[in-house]
């Protein structure tokens, strides 16, 4: 039933909405085309557009209230856009209800229904697509063993565990064959262990359907690192920036990014070079200091930037404290200087796989986070420590407010 | 209780069991033994007599018990259908707070609405054509529906907005429509709460004499009118074991609904 559905989604396409690029590229599963959402006069979406091709994976990134779920809702048909529209598999369904997109949803707190067993959970959506019964029992079957259920399919949802009403749920969605599947922060209600649990099996599992497109709705940056072929940060009911992660990671296009991706600490600065459009390496000052690193964008001299770096792209610059003091004073940037910048150890945190230094930069009024790696020497708090990071580790970003 | 010493705890709950018994135990007490009283002069009733158990279960006044139990029965049912076919939609409203509001006070109204000022607007809205139901039995069961109909919203809404949207939100995902959406995820979840609203749209009903005893046609008489009409003729022992009887078939009726209510809550 699902495929003629899919077949007639095919021999109709939407009218009213050319899509001059559909006979080049294959068609999205899924298209956002300027979606808004607003409740009364709180916008919690605002003019999205985003689209998943068949067999990708986009994660939505972003804190709480960034408008992510409100996203998935939209796509779900759980929200109707205030403006906008709404294509899976380039058929408009903007104004379909939620049980004719054929969308599979896994929900944070997972959404069992709790006066049905497991089984009949996982059948529901066969049934109401008036599956034949031996076909419902087969189908069950072989999803229950899919998430590795099989031995609890009769038991009530409240007698299992959270990570086991997570994979009933996740076979519940995936029973109906959808061709796309929303997950919204599906493991936020799960503890550390088990949520790195069952992160690997979300992998296993996204091997498993090459042809699904998910969106993967978290605040976890390691969730969406692990799972998504592309991320999409979001903040204040906007899209911030979209792209792989790689791309995002080492050179992200905004402060918010750089930031919120990878904990990077964002020094403010002014560029001394000319950078061409292409981007180069690019020298600024920060305060005294003098930098350089990954411009990917054109920048004039005098023009504000900000260097983001990662924490655990410091290094501890082998020199005494001395040294440290004296650099302090005299600032004036020769070449042994450059990308070396000292502080003062404010706190030492000790994170078993290593250590986390906050580190007051003198002369610029900054704090820096820096991981060391395990087995390094480890400063105390107040001793005076040289920073030093690689150019192609250090990145400028425009200087956008935080 | 933050009372430390042993003979103050136990003053404490002396009082209150004193108090308890004055106010709740006693009069049911003393109905219980007026039913079976032949006489009672002294502190203590004198002749013991089944007489008036017997009688308040031989023919006439049996048949006031048929009637209240039929009552009470088409009233609860009528005002548990109309207040959850109210609550679910009011709370499927969650969008429209307004509309949720106004939905509550028009339910909440009878409750705040003294049963004898029900039975008078009854009499005078039904007692001219078109809608003639003066003299007729259902007036007394609209009237029964109408002061209940405020208990079992107010049960069932609480319930159906304590609901997770998203359990309602996941099946219509998998295809279901809103009807069977309705029919198999939210109905079975407010299951308990509806059992609740039934057993206690009974109880308010089998008891009800305010606005019943304004509306009544003299071809039925519920129960607590019986019980009215022999105070008022001085039969106190007569009226003690009308109301005996009436208690026990309440209180069976609520047994029978807990029961399906326990195994709702089981599932």
């Amino acid at each position: 039933m699902l495929s003629t559905m899919k077949k007639s989604r095919r021999a109709a396409p939407a009218a009213g909405h050319p899509t001059p690029a559909a006979a080049v590229e294959p068609e999205n599963a899924v298209e956002l085309r300027d979606v808004s959402v607003s409740y009364g006069t709180t916008v919690a979406l605002s003019g999205l557009s985003l689209a998943v091709a068949r067999g990708e994976t986009v994660a939505l990134l972003g804190p709480s209230g960034s408008g992510k779920s409100t996203a998935l809702k939209a796509i779900a048909g759980f929200e109707r856009p205030s403006s906008g529209r709404v294509l899976l598999d380039g058929v408009d369904v903007t104004d379909a209800s939620p049980a004719r997109r054929g969308i599979g949803v896994v929900v944070q707190q997972y959404a069992l229904f709790p006066h049905m067993r497991v089984d009949a959970n996982v059948a529901y959506g066969l049934k109401a697509r008036r599956m034949p019964k031996a076909e419902i029992a087969a189908r069950v079957k072989a999803m229950l063993e899919m998430v590795g259920m099989e031995g609890h399919a009769h038991k009530l949802p409240r007698q299992l565990s959270g990570g086991q009403q997570q994979r009933v749920a996740i076979a519940r969605a995936l029973a109906i064959r959808p061709q796309v599947l929303l997950l919204d922060e599906p493991l936020s209600a799960l503890d550390a262990s088990l949520r790195a649990e069952m992160l690997l099996e979300l992998q296993a599992l996204r091997a498993e359907l090459p042809d699904i497109a998910m969106v993967y709705v978290t605040h976890d940056q390691s969730e969406a690192l692990t799972l998504a072929d592309r991320i999409a940060v979001m903040r204040n009911a906007r899209l911030e920036e979209i792209g792989t992660a790689e791309q995002l990671y080492s050179r992200p296009a905004g402060a918010f990014t750089a930031k919120f991706l990878g904990g990077a600490s964002l020094l403010p600065a002014i560029s001394t070079t000319v950078v061409p459009d292409g981007g180069a390496m690019g020298s600024v000052l920060a305060g005294a200091h003098r930098m350089k690193a990954v411009a990917p964008f054109a920048v004039n001299p005098g023009g504000r930037v900000l260097v983001a770096v990662r924490p655990h792209a410091w290094k501890l610059a082998a020199g005494s404290p001395a040294a440290a003091a004296g650099w302090a004073g005299d600032g004036a940037g020769d070449g042994y200087t450059v990308n070396s910048l000292p502080g003062r150890v404010e706190s030492v945190q000790w994170r078993g796989a290593g250590h986390r230094l906050q580190v007051d930069l003198i002369g610029l009024s900054e704090r820096v986070t820096v991981d060391l790696p395990a087995m390094s020497a480890v400063p105390a708090p107040g001793d005076l420590v040289v920073l030093t990071v690689e150019p192609q580790h250090a990145v400028l970003v425009p200087a956008g407010e935080l | 209780m933050l009372l430390h010493a042993k003979s103050a705890r136990l003053a404490t709950w002396t009082l209150l069991a004193a108090a308890l018994l004055l106010l709740v135990a006693a009069p049911l007490l003393v109905t219980f033994m007026a039913a079976f009283a032949g006489s009672w002069n002294g502190v203590l009733p004198a002749a013991p007599t089944l007489r008036h158990v017997a009688g308040a279960l031989a023919a006439d006044n049996f048949s006031s018990l048929v009637v209240s139990l039929q009552t009470a029965v088409f009233a609860s049912l009528l005002a548990v259908l109309l207040g959850t076919w109210a609550a679910v939609c009011s709370a499927s409203a969650a969008a429209s707070p307004g509309l949720a509001r106004l939905a509550d006070a028009v339910f909440h109204l009878p409750a705040a609405v003294p049963s004898v000022v029900v039975g008078l607007g009854l009499l005078t809205a039904f007692s001219k054509p078109p809608l003639l139901l003066n003299g007729t039995v259902a007036i007394v069961v609209v009237a029964q529906s109408m002061l209940v109909l405020a208990f079992a919203y107010s049960t069932v809404s609480a319930a159906a907005r304590g609901q997770d949207p998203m359990v309602a939100l996941a099946a219509a995902s998998l295809g279901a429509s809103q009807l069977r959406v309705l029919l198999t995820v939210r109905l079975p979840l407010l299951l308990p709460a509806i059992a609740a609203a039934a057993g206690l749209a009974v109880a308010l009903c089998m008891g009800e004499l305010g606005a019943t005893v304004m509306v009544y046609p003299a071809s039925w008489r519920t129960l607590p009118v019986t019980v009215f009409a022999l105070v008022d003729r001085g039969a106190l022992f007569d009226a003690a074991a009308n109301t005996l009887v009436l208690l026990a078939v309440t209180v069976a009726v609520l047994a029978v609904i807990a029961k399906c209510r326990g195994n709702s809550a089981v599932r």
